[in-house]
């Protein structure tokens, strides 16, 4: 997984609340066989509306979504996060998320970056008015910055370790290898073997 | 120390403690993997060029996607089949060994694993499928994972876990002929609740579960999900070790003498601790069914349907007005009274050689009632073949019951056998949910026995109630 120190990036204002994974990538994506290619669902019911701020000119190439209260709500499809970041996102940013999203998001090295509601007000505003406004994500400092915006946000201190190391869930347990090899020499005989 | 059994196997395999909260790094002896849960784990493994870390400790098999008549055609279901060939793609690439759809082994993956000895007391066993439950039965601690976990399993051999917290379940007495396992699991959960067991391992004991057989154990650990728990266990005994001596991969010469010194410690000691007890009675059971669309919505099958005014708790009044709606039953209704229009024997719950043996009991010299779709699903090709040489696939058909090949069929509307609209089943699998066995299908849960029986007379029936 790549190290998440500092991000810069545009970002895209979804100005709607409690966007369920649903939304985020409806039902009939789960029954592909990839862990990737989800960016064509994301958001699919409402892509097809032009007006859609993912489809608008000068929202293209964001990487930072700012979303209202309780993102990722409803079932807990790790697709949601996958399909968030195949389009090219590094960062959600919200009031609220759901818990699952929340967790799912911080494994998979997607920043779910909370802040309080005014900030995210703010934010909504800054690029709204200037779309292309650079906004830096500094995950060390828990700060972003857009325009004259100085905020803080939270985030769990076990996700920020890991993003910040670029530790995904498998390489936490590979660096205890040496305990496992250890642990696979001790193993009884008796155990039994899949291969005959 | 005294300790129980589920952590006794817990501290047998932890490889790195988290302690101060964090989980502990688990070692996991046996990895079950099929056809749904695994192509985005393996896709993962590939993006991050990692390798399958055991693959002497991973068997997979193709279960719930595979037709169960016209196997050796192509797979009809594009999804379906790019699910199976994928998995096929993956095991081949990884070295992994693969019971695909037409070999002898072949099967659904909770009746692979004990049939051939590879469920042993004491191991951890984990599948990407909630059902992995079942491998209790041997006295392991087995759960089922989510995708994500598939791949970190693959990866590593282990995983990151907070531990469970444990519940006994004690089911003491003699039980009354014609009562089953199914019977005992369904009224667990309908006293317990569906989240009854919640963050639990449940830990079944008493004079009645140590009666039973591995097959109907197996039954009762399955459906430990079914009450929210994570995982059931039985300690290990006389019936486990005489089940497992002799299969494939069971230990073999002194291997065995130490697998069984090993194996018998690991019952709970007499002063271990549960977080949570309930006791149930053996000798107040009877044959259970469910009436609604939760495994938790059961009752004895002497009883009537329940009315929403019967429940004090507004969720459950709430949520059995909606479950009556969708099954389209009156309340005051006797159970007996229900007419089905589809009995399916099968599923990892009751598809094993006992269960055919149970129902061919009943079935023989008899007919099915006029009308009635009866699908006999043996769980593997093993069983199948076992049902065979024993006859009783041919009293299956002199009944009037279709007798299939392996998989899991119409447990789940994954596959081509299904429930139409409106349709109703008596089913020995384990879900009743809206829609389980097909968009629009009602689904009564009940034992083999009640099963075969209703078969014959088209109404939900006991065995005791056919006229000899
Ligand atoms: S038989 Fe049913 S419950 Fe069991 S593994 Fe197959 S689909 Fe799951």
């Amino acid at each position: 997984m790549e190290a998440f120190v500092v991000h810069e990036g545009t970002a895209a204002p979804l100005r709607h609340s409690n966007v369920d994974t649903d939304q985020i990538i409806p039902a009939e994506y789960l029954k592909r066989i990839t862990r990737t290619g989800f960016h064509d669902g994301l958001f699919a019911a409402w892509r097809t509306d032009p007006d859609f701020v993912l489809n608008r000119p000068h929202h293209q190439g964001v990487s930072i979504l700012v979303a209202g209260p309780d993102f990722g709500t409803g079932s807990s499809r790790e697709h949601a996060v996958w399909a968030l970041q195949d389009y090219g996102f590094r960062v959600v940013v919200s009031s609220r998320f759901a818990d699952i999203f929340r967790s799912n998001a911080g494994k998979n090295g997607l920043l779910p970056a909370l802040v309080d509601q005014s900030t995210l007000e703010r934010l909504w505003e800054i690029v709204e008015a200037t779309p292309d406004i650079p906004v830096l994500v500094d995950l060390d400092a828990q700060e972003i910055r857009a325009g004259d915006l100085v905020a803080p946000f939270d985030v769990d201190p076990a996700v920020k370790w890991r993003l910040l190391n670029g530790l995904d869930d498998i390489a936490i347990t590979l660096s205890h290898a040496a305990e496992i090899d250890r642990f696979e020499e001790q193993r009884p005989a008796f155990k039994p073997v899949t291969s005959s | 120390m005294s300790g129980t059994m589920a952590e006794k196997v817990w501290d047998a395999h932890v490889v790195h403690p988290g302690g101060d909260g964090e989980p502990d790094l688990l070692y996991i002896d046996l990895h079950l993997i099929h056809e749904v849960t695994s192509p985005q784990a393996f896709d993962g493994l590939r993006a991050a060029g990692r390798p399958v870390r055991r693959p002497d400790l991973t068997l997979a098999t193709e279960d719930h996607n595979v037709p169960t008549v016209d196997i050796d055609r192509p797979i009809a279901d594009p999804v379906s089949r790019a699910q199976v060939e994928a998995l096929r793609a993956n095991c081949a690439e990884f070295g992994v060994p693969l019971f695909p759809l037409g070999d002898a082994e072949q099967g659904i993956v909770h009746v692979v694993g004990p049939q051939l000895g590879l469920t042993q007391p004491g191991m951890t066993v984990v599948c990407g499928d909630s059902h992995t439950s079942t491998h209790g039965a041997f006295g392991a601690l087995a759960f089922g994972i989510g995708t994500s976990e598939v791949e970190h399993v693959l990866a590593t051999q282990s995983l990151p876990l907070k531990p469970f917290r444990t519940m006994a379940v004690t089911v003491d007495g003699e039980l009354p002929e014609g009562v089953t396992a199914k019977d005992i699991i369904l009224a667990v959960i309908a006293q317990i609740g569906t989240g009854g067991g919640q963050g639990y391992v449940i830990e079944y004991r008493g004079s009645a579960i140590e009666s039973l057989s591995m097959e109907a154990r197996m039954t009762i650990c399955n459906m430990s999900i079914e009450a929210g728990a994570r995982a059931g266990m039985i300690a290990p005994d006389e019936t486990t070790f005489t089940y497992l001596k002799g299969r494939d991969h069971a230990p073999t010469g002194t291997d065995w003498d130490d697998a069984v010194a090993y194996w018998s410690q690991l019952r709970s000691d007499p002063d271990a601790e549960f977080d949570r007890e309930v006791v149930i009675d053996a000798a107040s059971l009877s044959p259970f069914v469910t009436w609604g669309t939760n495994p938790g919505q059961g009752l004895p099958l002497s009883e009537v349907v329940p009315s929403p005014d019967d429940f004090a708790d507004e969720v459950q009044r709430h949520a059995a007005q909606r479950a009556l709606e969708y099954m389209g039953l009156t309340p005051g209704t006797p159970l007996r009274d229900i007419t089905v229009d589809t009995v399916f024997v099968g599923s990892c719950t009751n598809g094993r050689i006992e269960d055919l043996r149970a129902v061919a009991d009943i079935l023989r010299g008899r007919r099915v009632a006029d009308g009635v779709r009866v699908l006999v699903v043996p769980g593997s090709v093993r069983v199948r073949e076992q049902a065979e040489a024993e006859g009783l696939g041919e009293i299956f058909q002199a009944a009037g019951a279709e007798w299939r090949e392996a998989g899991c069929s119409m447990c789940l509307a994954m596959n081509p056998d299904k429930l139409t609209p409106g349709e109703r089943a008596a089913s020995t699998s384990n879900r009743n949910f809206e829609g389980r066995q097909g968009p629009g299908g009602r689904t009564h849960l009940v034992s083999p026995q009640v099963a075969a029986a209703t078969a014959i007379t088209g109404r939900l029936t006991a065995p005791a109630d056919l006229a000899v």
